[in-house]
């Protein structure tokens, strides 16, 4: 079998629904045990108290927030170098969830912030660019949206994307940057976790059922993109009439 | 286990309204997503369909 098979959308769309479930449920187990991790193995924090327990969704979905854009951005790139069509429709089936990754990042920093710092939002340049990172999601969502042309909606989206791909690192290294109120990165490659092990567990749990999440909704939706698209083939013909 | 009583346990230390807050609207924020994504998928096939029966006829 040859790999490049699936960059076929007809053998991808099988290949898809056949993996939707296995990632799916695999989401939901590692949750309920990341879910366990974070409010019955992980102690009390002696200066925040319970407060911290945000940590097991914030530092996740602030993860996935810049790993979704990261991802797309090289879909873009890979469709706009190879004109590869699935590369633009994965790219496309992304950018929804990435959002909703960036809003919960965002929400819970709110209230997290709220009794920590006594203030639901400051305009310091991690908040600041994490925004910046949702208005870019949103754009590229709207851009898209907005282009009926789908090849033309396709490259230039992209495009946006690739530009506004250059905000992942501000995000990322503007707590090393800047003066901010906001604390340094939660685990750095170079240095040892400065949190206990169990907490650590806790959040690399939460953020590979994040991904496997992630992965599943994206599937679906390029499944339906790969559908609308095709809808001329053959192939999808005998699907819908099957049905 | 870190909890005497659920009561505590929805208390948490006075942050309850913070952590609770932070989690549920996670929970529905993802439930919303997944409701909008079957009903997109139900309406395209329902759509292409009805596009392929009518460029039959």
């Amino acid at each position: 079998m040859n790999l490049y098979t699936y960059a076929s959308p007809a053998n991808f769309y099988h290949l898809a629904g056949k993996l939707i479930p296995w990632f799916a449920w695999s989401a939901g187990l590692l949750t309920i045990w990341g879910l366990y991790i974070s409010f019955f193995l992980a102690p009390t924090d002696f200066q925040q108290s319970e407060a911290y327990r945000i940590i097991f969704i914030h530092v996740p979905a602030a993860w996935m927030s810049m790993f979704i854009y990261l991802v797309m951005a090289f879909w873009g790139a890979i469709g706009l170098a190879f004109n590869t069509r699935l590369s633009f429709m994965m790219a496309r089936a992304l950018a929804p969830t990435g959002a909703l990754f960036t809003f919960i990042a965002l929400w819970t920093g709110a209230l997290w912030g709220k009794p920590m710092w006594g203030a639901w939002w400051v305009w310091d340049a991690r908040l600041t660019s994490e925004l910046i990172l949702l208005f870019l999601y949103v754009g590229i969502i709207a851009l898209w949206a907005a282009i009926d042309d789908v090849r033309r909606g396709d490259r230039a989206g992209s495009l946006l994307t690739l530009i506004g791909a250059i905000n992942v690192p501000i995000i990322y290294f503007s707590v090393k940057w800047w003066n901010t109120l906001h604390q340094g990165a939660s685990i750095s490659l170079t240095k040892a976790p400065s949190m206990a092990a169990i907490m650590l567990q806790g959040m690399l749990v939460m953020a590979i059922a994040a991904w496997l999440y992630t992965i599943a909704v994206a599937l679906v939706r390029v499944r339906r993109i790969i559908l609308e698209r095709e809808r001329h083939t053959d192939w999808v013909k005998a699907i819908l009439e099957a049905k | 286990m870190e909890w005497a009583s659920w009561s505590e346990f929805w208390h948490m230390a006075g942050y309850g309204l913070y952590v609770w807050g932070s989690y549920a609207v996670t929970l529905a924020v993802i439930l919303i997503e997944v409701i909008l994504l079957k009903r997109a998928d139900s309406d395209t096939r329902r759509r292409l369909k009805r596009m392929q029966q009518w460029e039959e006829q």
